[in-house]
């Protein structure tokens, strides 16, 4: 147990390095490997949670060097949490992989998946380190994983991937930088010690710029408003599994660092009096939500219309962190999680979608899909439910909490947001299920579009997933309590 | 006050899930259509009994209640069974079965398609507007609402046609808006008071707030629930949705989904804002204004109707704003009067639309114009539709008198005269509007019906059934469930009244 930070990242990075010694003809191997391993960080992962509910903060010192000097790795109530939603969606994003594999990008299934074994080892890498350079080390690990999953996508996903290598380098950059101006003030990268020493010492400017630096670079990350200009071709460009990976969990795990250097690194006179960062990111997070809620109604591709709802969701944790409270936070997180879910699921049906149709596209979809893949199409359903945010699903529970936090500050503006929100996604998403139900195939004809029917329903091994997925949102909408009360609750810093 | 006690019960709970569980069910027997109008017929049966098995213990002033979970801390999806919940799932779930009865006769004589997507969607609306009878809190509340306004969708856009689909997506912008409006009135409430569970007489009372934040609040939910009340301007989506089955018009335009909407005013002007509050900061002229308004603007543009059912539908709304302006007269006789109108108003509006409906079925006529003579070809019919109108324009014996005459006297006793007027007027132009359908049915001579014969006894059976309710309602108000005792159990219960000292 002492040993599971470690282990985390660790089977994955073993992963990687295994595949490439996998025979070359035997193409279902990396898949069987990728799972394998993938199931493997998600056991340890639970195990960790629950070692971590139970008996608090696990902290272990890499060859035993102690801090600040040694590095050290820490699964506290957060991280736990964290590496537990993303090696869940993980698991199940991949087992999904498999024909999505085999048809959009044939042989290259082993640079695939060791590239997807880099991204989910460095994301789990960010999530556990307690040491800020560390963190560095690991999103340029995780980034340079999805730059090349980006790339290994249809026509233009090249193009796509190198403007996201571009903005995803300079944000990189700018955290760097930042540190930087930290370490010279500080004298130290351990996330623990920076906190205890940075409350003794007077501001200067060099802290604060070095806090602005640091929280632009993850904001690209992230994607949080206006930073987001990478997101959309990214991820509407590359093969749908690394969406489905990329999207769920890629800007989850920056929102994460978000959390975590915001709340339990700088102190909170630092971030809300200094300087307003979380006012600011809070607004932004606002601006965001309406933004990319209106530029995905203008789409008429179905990942891009995700994409832009990712851009949307993503703010609304950047919302609840703006929010600063506890009520906040509760909502940013719940919605971490409720998010990566409901994204992969739809991520997920995209996949479905091109693999059985051949395309994504809104405005070619019809009610063929409702006749011959039921149940994606219900899976769907659930999901875009959960994402507009009506009860009982999980979507509905973090708006709540956003909603209930936004009143104890009386701030309308975010009360207002929120709200509307829910109806500008009302309005994408029932476009869509509007298509799927009840556009019949006769007035397609009529359209003299080229045709492309739905035949049959996903293979087994993508329609579990995906319908694992979409159940899930009732649970968690449910057991939202369950959730708050006995592990989130533990993870608000005390002094909020 | 009688004192209350209450007691943990899980019949609630069944009597939301047994046509929950009937969904699934419905859906499997696609195939075999007798096979799912049994689960169907079974459902609504059991769902009534249920119910009823309810009503000794609430009259006894016990109060049956259980979590299921919780929703967000110390908010649980929590059912209650009090008065006023079990006087609306009693309404809802007995006039489900005779529209499942009737809904048979129409869907096959009229060769519907997709039946199995209309009775599953049907009887997931059951569950949802029973959810919404027995909600506790106004978090379960939020959630049984935006559940009945999902599960309506499916038979609003039944027929597929473009129009239906406007009409579909009309409805869900309307109700998903207000659902969001009360979703803010909710937060505020909760960030106010930590607790959102309805009590009688209100929770807001030692809350302290401007009175402009009180009346933005009021503001917020009078809209979140007067969209499904139908209160006017937030009422276009009723008419519209009329394209649905009539059947769906019947139970879910007429009584299920905005009776579930006056259902929350109700519940908001009772158990979460109380009386106290809702005068000291005049909270109850807003909704009288609205309310007013409504009721004559409603009855003006029925009489431009030529379309019956789009005549009915103007007619309901008017009608729903009866009940809204009783809960706004926050006078006992008004209280009761508007409580009462939910019954009264249900089993004559229902009469109405199966009539409706039986005509269209038999002889595809849909507009007022056409029905010259249709009285002799369709005796029972016609009859049933004289008895619902009569009763809707407050001719007494029929119910819809007794309840109209409450709201007089309520509005006397609050000193509201406008509203006495518009009562009056409104009685005058219900007339205007039911009786040339009347005269034409029955006063016209036209031979255009001479080779039509009554519709089939799967459809008149139902209408007449209502029919007869509404005039056994008016003899005896408190017949078989005691729907008078009950309203004046509520209203006992809201103004705190001794329940000996209140009533005849």
């Amino acid at each position: 147990m002492r040993h599971l930070p470690v282990f985390i990242p660790l089977i994955f990075f073993l992963g990687a390095l295994l595949m490439a010694l996998l025979p070359r003809r035997r193409t279902s191997l990396p898949h069987t490997l990728a799972v394998a391993a993938t199931f493997g960080g998600w056991v340890f992962s639970i195990l960790g949670l629950g070692t971590v509910i139970a008996s608090g903060t696990i902290r272990y010192h890499l060859g035993g060097w102690q801090p600040p000097i040694g590095i050290e790795l820490s699964l506290d109530a957060l991280s736990a949490f964290m590496c537990a939603v993303v090696t869940t969606v993980s698991l199940l994003v991949l087992i999904h992989s498999k024909c999505v594999a085999a048809n959009e990008h044939p042989g290259k299934a082993v640079p695939f998946y060791s590239a997807t074994m880099l991204l989910i080892g460095g994301l789990l890498g960010i999530i556990v380190t307690a040491d800020l350079f560390n963190l560095y080390v690991f999103l340029e690990i995780s980034s340079l994983a999805s730059y090349a999953l980006v790339a290994i996508g249809d026509k233009r996903a090249p193009v796509s991937a190198f403007r996201y290598l571009i903005l995803g380098t300079v944000g990189a950059s700018f955290y760097l930088l930042g540190l930087g101006f930290i370490f010279i003030v500080t004298g130290s990268l351990n996330m623990a010690d920076v906190a205890s020493i940075l409350p003794q010492i007077t501001t200067t400017p060099p802290i604060l710029i070095g806090v602005i630096l640091m929280v632009i670079g993850i904001g690209v990350k992230m994607a949080l408003f206006p930073l987001h200009g990478w997101l959309p071709d990214a991820y509407t460009y590359a093969s749908s599994t690394s969406t489905a990976l990329i999207a769920p969990i890629g800007t989850k795990v920056a929102a994460y660092v978000l959390i975590r250097l915001l709340f339990f690194v700088f102190e909170k006179d630092l971030v809300t009096i200094e300087i307003p960062v979380l006012k600011t990111i809070g607004y932004l997070g606002a601006a965001g939500i309406i933004a990319g809620s209106i530029l995905a109604i203008a789409q008429h591709d179905l990942k891009r219309m995700l994409a832009y709802s990712s851009v949307a969701q993503i703010s609304y944790i950047a919302l609840g962190i703006g929010l600063g409270s506890t009520l906040g936070l509760i909502g940013a997180i719940l919605h971490v999680l409720n998010h990566a879910f409901m994204k992969a699921c739809l991520f997920l049906v995209s996949a479905n979608f091109l693999t059985k149709l051949g395309h994504a596209d809104i405005s070619r979809l019809d009610n063929s899909v409702r006749l011959k893949m039921p149940w994606t199409a219900a899976a769907f359903t659930v999901a875009a439910i959960s994402m507009i945010g009506l009860p009982p699903t999980a979507g509905f529970f973090s708006k709540w909490y956003l909603v209930i936090g936004s009143f104890e500050q009386s701030n309308w503006v975010f009360i207002t947001v929120i709200l509307v929100s829910s109806l500008l996604n009302a309005v994408y998403f029932f476009r869509v299920l509007e298509k799927i139900y009840l556009r019949s195939n006769e007035q397609k004809a009529e359209d003299k579009e080229t045709t492309a029917f739905a035949s049959s329903e996903a293979p087994a091994s993508m329609l579990y997933p995906t319908l694992i997925l979409s159940a899930g949102l009732l649970v968690l909408g449910l057991g939202n309590v369950f959730i708050v009360e006995h592990v989130i609750k533990l993870m608000i810093p005390p002094n909020l | 006050m009688e004192p209350t006690q209450t007691y943990n019960s899980l019949v609630p709970f069944w009597a939301i899930l047994a046509s929950l569980i009937a969904v699934p069910l419905i859906l499997l027997s696609s195939k075999k259509p007798n096979v799912r109008e049994f689960w169907t017929l079974i459902a609504a049966l059991v769902k009534f009994a249920l119910v009823l098995s309810l009503l000794p213990e609430v009259r006894a002033g016990k109060i049956a209640e259980c979590t299921l979970l919780e929703l967000s801390p110390q908010i649980g999806l929590s059912l209650k069974v009090d008065a006023f919940g079990i006087f609306f799932a009693l309404i809802a779930s007995g006039l489900w079965i005779l529209t499942s009865i009737y809904s048979i006769g129409y869907m096959r004589g009229h060769h519907e398609k997709k039946q199995t997507r209309y009775f599953a969607s049907f009887a997931l609306s059951l569950s949802a507007t029973i959810g919404v009878a027995f909600s506790a809190n106004l978090l379960t509340f939020i959630v049984f609402y935006e559940l009945l306004t999902l599960a309506t969708y499916p038979l609003v856009i039944h027929s597929e046609t473009k129009e239906a689909i406007r009409a579909g997506r009309q409805y869900l912008a309307y109700s998903l808006s207000a659902g969001l409006l009360l979703i803010a009135g909710a937060g505020w409430i909760y960030s106010a008071t930590g607790s959102l569970d309805f009590q009688p007489g209100g929770i807001l009372n030692s809350v302290n707030a401007t009175p402009n934040a009180f009346r933005l609040v009021f503001l917020l939910f009078v809209v979140g629930v007067g969209v499904k009340a139908g209160i006017m301007p937030f009422h276009s989506w009723l008419p519209n949705a009329m394209v649905a089955p009539t059947p769906v018009s019947a139970l879910l335009h007429a009584v299920a989904v905005v009776k579930s909407g006056v259902f929350g005013v109700i519940r908001v002007v009772g158990f979460v804002f109380g009386p106290e509050l809702m005068t000291l900061h005049h909270l109850n002229l807003i909704l009288g204004i609205f309310a007013g308004a409504t009721i004559i603007l409603a009855s003006l543009i029925a009489l431009q109707q030529d379309s019956l059912k789009r005549r009915l539908a103007y007619s309901t709304i008017g009608h729903l704003s009866y009940i809204v302006l009783g809960a706004a007269l926050l006078s006992k006789d008004g209280f009761v009067g508007g409580i009462f109108h939910i019954s009264t108003h249900a089993v004559m509006k229902i009469t109405l639309f199966f009539c409706a409906g039986a005509i269209y079925v038999n002889t595809h006529r849909q507009k007022v114009s056409e029905l010259d003579g249709i009285g002799k070809a369709m005796p029972w019919t016609m009859g049933a539709f004289a008895i619902g109108s009569l009763g809707l324009i407050g001719i007494p014996p029929i119910n819809g008198f007794f309840s109209k005459w409450y709201l007089v006297m309520g509005s006397v006793q609050s000193g509201w005269w406008i509203a006495l007027v518009v009562l009056l007027l409104s009685g005058l132009l219900n007339a205007a509007y039911f009786l040339p359908i009347l005269h034409r049915a029955f006063f016209v001579k036209s031979d255009q019906f001479a080779n039509y014969g009554e519709a089939s006894p799967w459809m008149v059976v139902p209408l007449c059934t209502t029919a007869l309710l509404a005039v056994v309602f008016g003899f005896f108000p408190n017949l078989f469930f005691g729907f008078f005792s009950l309203a004046q159990q509520i209203t006992a219960s809201v103004f705190n009244l001794n329940l000996a000292g209140g009533g005849q």
